[in-house]
């Protein structure tokens, strides 16, 4: 009897512990989420002030803003928006509707979702040898096109993923009144999953607003107000980096207001994402 | 012109149906009127575009890397010299650093992310499930400079002042493995780069563990509790066999985050040349290295070294998420059967 109480006795203690370790687990994350958002909310809040959007990014040891690097970042990641769209829609069409489980679709997915993961840094040197070797000089272009590359397999993915939940009947019913496929593709599925799509692209957006790596090889830097996409352009990622990284107090405080704006966005676009599909989705 | 294309598809629909095929078409689809064809033509196109796109990255940096190679060889990736002033270039070192740091991120983010995962699927009040699941991948969603910039201002001299004391003075005093845990403790380095990318991996690893647990059939959970089991033997003798393929895919997919992740590791890992013992030293990432110097390169041996670094990253990444998607994939196949 003696025996099996402390067979007993052990595994209700080692379930209690194990359970214990597990909370402490999640604590453990939350408390490193809290801490990092907690530091970038203190020290972001600290610097914000008007010149943030009025005046142009410093040179060391004085004051400025960062009107031309978040202009930049949103011409680049607008750009890239416009190009990764059509063609992630498109060839998540062809996954859900047409390949379904050829070989070539099983194939395209496959690298879709490694592509998803890829390192952002690889991207950017691809971009680098192809446009920026060959053109000679940085622009606001590669950049574009590097933010491009991360945006595809995202909506990639959510297009194929939000199609395949479109019951069959529905299409059904469009080939049986005669609309041609195209027709029923686009103007009864994709729109009935109109919400999921835009999540998609929203959150490819949210995906390529903080990225920095792809940024460095192609757009560079711009230490002054440039609309031209053919030339170096600034960004608000590429210009935390280096100011962040420099030992100019007015940069980093600058750093620290340009790392808060760039976090509450791309937070404010994955919630937006969030709610938005959950509002809209198909009841 | 309705009716007359209506007949036409009637017509051709009965002459698909009599003379080419005498079984009826498959499925719904009538691949028939070219604007249907020239649809799915271009919708394929650009499905292959994203195959086309990964032969592009493999080729350009193949083709970047040849300068290097010719330089150098195979010596390339056994070779511990890294110095632009005399032109020799040797990968070791940042291969060595990506190793090492995921090594680090892995052992601290596998039991922490499987914590939370157990937490969230087994212990946490309904209630609380969506929020502190959204809380996670919140971790994922804020972007790496922004660790990059906590770790170094924050982490690194808190670091540096409470915890790499603490482990020099307990771990450090260890037979072979005290090596690792001593030195200087500066905060910068690879045990910290580590530590900061385990955060970041944590997200992906615990959300596919969360959603593989979740495909566990109650039935067998509800079996092992009737027989008297406990939550944490429910968990590891039932949940943990049954999800095995789907864990390991997800620890795979953090594997290939933390190789390729740059931002947060240049910015604490202290870029260095070197390989040494001891986990405070500062060292180099292939990602780090890259983001460091590939702007100051002139040199076209070193941009090709560079690049080459870049391919030998790119083909490390894509076995790891290659064997994390097969795995990934099996699971899902096994899903729909009965076991």
């Amino acid at each position: 009897m003696a025996e099996t109480n402390r067979l007993y006795r052990r595994r209700i203690w080692l379930n209690r512990w194990n359970l214990a370790m597990s909370l402490a687990t999640m604590a453990f994350g939350m408390f490193f989420l809290f801490w990092i958002l907690w530091v970038l909310f203190a020290r972001g809040f600290a610097a914000v002030s008007p010149a943030l959007v009025t005046q142009m990014t410093p040179p060391p040891g004085s004051d400025g803003g960062l009107a031309n690097a978040i202009f930049g970042s949103v011409a680049m990641v607008a750009v890239a928006t416009f190009i990764s769209t059509p063609i992630g829609i498109l060839a998540g069409i062809y996954l859900a509707e047409f390949g379904k489980k050829a070989l070539v679709a099983t194939l395209v997915r496959f690298i879709n979702d490694i592509l998803l993961s890829a390192p952002s840094i690889v991207i950017g040197l691809f971009i680098y040898t192809v446009v920026v070797a060959r053109t000679q000089h940085f622009s606001g272009w590669a950049g574009s096109f590097a933010l491009a590359l991360l945006a595809i397999p995202v909506v990639v993915r959510t297009t194929e993923n939000m199609l395949r939940l479109v019951p069959n009947s529905l299409r059904e019913a469009a080939v049986a009144m005669g609309a041609p496929m195209w027709k029923v593709i686009l103007m009864v599925t994709l729109k009935a999953v109109r919400a999921g799509v835009i999540t998609g692209v929203l959150l490819a957006v949210a995906r390529i607003s903080g990225e920095t790596a792809p940024l460095l090889f192609t757009a560079l830097n711009n230490q002054f107000w440039s609309s031209d996409m053919n030339a170096p352009m600034a960004n608000l990622p590429v210009v935390i980096f280096q100011f962040a990284m420099s030992p100019f107090e007015e940069w980093q405080r600058l750093a620290w207001a340009g790392a808060l704006v760039i976090t509450l966005a791309v937070l404010v676009l994955n919630i937006v994402a969030r709610v938005f599909f959950r509002e809209s989705a198909p009841k | 012109m309705a009716t007359a294309s209506a007949a036409t598809i009637l017509t051709s629909d009965r002459e698909h149906a009599t003379r080419r095929d005498p079984t009826p078409p498959k499925g719904w689809r009538i691949p028939s009127r070219w604007q249907d064809v020239l649809f799915e033509k271009t919708t394929l196109f650009f499905a292959l575009l994203v195959l086309a796109l990964l032969a592009a990255i493999i080729g350009s940096l193949l083709w970047g890397a040849i300068p290097a190679l010719q330089a150098f060889g195979l010596k390339f990736f056994i070779s511990n010299v890294w110095n632009p002033v005399t032109h020799q270039f040797g990968a070791l070192a940042p291969i060595f650093g990506t190793l090492v740091t995921s090594a680090i991120a892995l052992a601290i983010g596998i039991p922490v992310s499987f914590g939370i995962a157990l937490f969230l699927t087994e212990m946490c009040p309904p209630m609380l499930k969506r929020p502190l699941g959204t809380a996670v991948e919140l971790l994922a969603a804020i972007p790496s400079i922004i660790y990059g910039m906590w770790g170094l201002f924050v982490f690194a001299p808190f670091f540096a002042d409470t915890i790499e004391p603490v482990l020099g003075r307990t771990l450090g005093k260890l037979w072979v493995i005290g090596s690792l845990f001593q030195g200087a403790p500066n905060g910068i380095g690879m045990l910290a780069a580590g530590f900061i990318l385990s955060i970041m991996v944590i997200p992906f690893i615990a959300s596919v563990m969360r959603d593989v647990f979740d495909i566990v059939p109650a039935i067998l959970k509800e079996s092992a509790y009737g027989l008297g089991c406990t939550t944490w033997e429910v968990v590891w003798n039932v949940v943990l066999p049954y999800t095995k393929v789907g864990v390991i895919g997800g620890i795979m997919l953090g594997l290939g985050r933390a190789l390729g992740e740059t931002m947060a590791v240049t910015f604490v890992i202290g870029n260095a040349y070197k390989i040494s013992p001891s986990l405070f030293e500062a060292g180099n990432s292939i990602a780090s290295a890259l983001a460091n110097e590939f702007n100051e390169a002139s040199d076209p041996v070193h941009l090709s070294s560079l690049i080459t670094l870049g391919l030998v990253l790119f083909i490390l990444t894509f076995i790891v998420l290659a064997c994390s998607r097969l795995l990934l994939a099996r699971l899902a196949r096994g899903e729909g059967r009965q076991t």
